[in-house]
């Protein structure tokens, strides 16, 4: 049979983990919102959970498909502008000018970013994560680790 | 963080999905861990069981959505500050006994009505229970009571007057014994 641990143990060892990958993939302001979106989302969903043994990366899946929500949330409200400005979404982190990079990234690439270097997850769960194979997640990495290295020099 | 997380309990509550609320609270016996349902108080477990250990149990036994949510318990923590200090004779906040049933559950409740300052026996909590030949399953019983203090199974005694057994320790049961005035 399958046994859940209670809630309180998720949120005690992955809150910390969800909350850095969120403030990577939308910017500190609005990780909050997300972060309670995911949770809820997650404890809606916990009693009919099938699978216990990666906890960690369903979290993940949850808040990336949050993240994905926000921007598009974003993307629904387009600003008329003269000139289309390559901008972030998000002010940049106050604790980086790197992380204040990677909010600029697109959102698949921001989030293998964020997966990777914030929350120190593997390819296969960031795949996992992003809901694409292990070799487009590492595309995606690639890919945004190219476009901050030209960014940042 | 940690205004991430209490605002994180309160909207749970708000929707509905907080079905084990917890916190745990100091008490002249050490840190008492005390759940309730939305329905009330549900588990008052003593420092020596292990807060892990309980909280496992009320995952697998009511729901796993269990959350720390000190909000809900205000009310049992300060009655039993009261209680501790002898200025409450009779705990008023609503129970939750999903956690018991059948004979046990009788059992618990006839422990219940058992006034304060008073005592009683197996023999006489079996019978209130509705089987006085049933004394061996009332210690049971009072060993299994999910809400101790509160529903107080301190206060059954050996008939002959001996203490008998306490889950909190003898120490603990002659102590809220004194606290109530009976020894």
């Amino acid at each position: 049979m399958n046994v859940l641990p209670p809630f309180q143990s998720l949120l005690d060892e992955h809150a910390a983990d969800v909350m850095a990958v969120l403030r990577g993939a939308v910017g500190r302001s609005d990780a909050d919102d997300c972060f309670q979106e995911t949770f809820l989302a997650a404890l809606r969903a916990y009693p009919k959970l099938g699978d216990a043994s990666n906890l960690r990366g369903w979290l993940l899946t949850i808040a990336y498909r949050k993240a994905t929500d926000h921007h598009r949330a974003n993307g629904r409200r387009p600003v008329p502008v003269e000139e289309i400005v390559e901008v972030a979404v998000s002010d940049p982190e106050p604790d980086g000018e790197i992380w204040g990079a990677v909010a600029t990234l697109p959102p698949k690439q921001r989030a293998a970013v964020s997966l990777r270097y914030g929350c120190d997850l593997p390819h296969a769960e960031i795949a996992a994560a992003l809901g694409c194979s292990p070799e487009a997640a590492r595309r995606s990495l690639h890919e945004g680790l190219k476009r901050l290295r030209k960014e940042l020099t | 963080m940690k205004d991430a997380l209490d605002r994180l309990a309160d909207r749970a509550d708000a929707e509905n999905l907080l079905d084990v609320a917890y916190a745990t609270v100091d008490s002249p016996f050490g840190q008492l861990l005390l759940a309730a349902t939305p329905r009330g108080l549900v588990k008052v477990s003593f420092p020596q069981f292990g807060a892990e250990a309980t909280l496992e149990e009320l995952a697998t036994r009511i729901s796993p959505r269990v959350l720390e949510a000190p909000a809900r318990l205000d009310e049992a923590r300060r009655e039993l500050d009261l209680y501790f200090e002898g200025k409450l004779a009779e705990f008023e906040l609503p129970l939750d006994w999903q956690l018991s049933d059948g004979f046990r559950k009788k059992v618990q409740q006839a422990i219940n009505r058992i006034p304060y300052g008073r005592t009683s026996s197996y023999t006489e909590v079996a019978r209130s229970a509705g089987n006085e030949r049933a004394v061996r399953a009332a210690g049971t019983a009072c060993g299994a009571n999910p809400l101790p203090i509160v529903v107080p199974c301190h206060r059954v005694l050996r008939s002959g007057g001996a203490l008998g057994g306490y889950g909190g320790g003898l120490p603990m049961k002659e102590a809220l014994l004194k606290l109530e005035g009976v020894l």
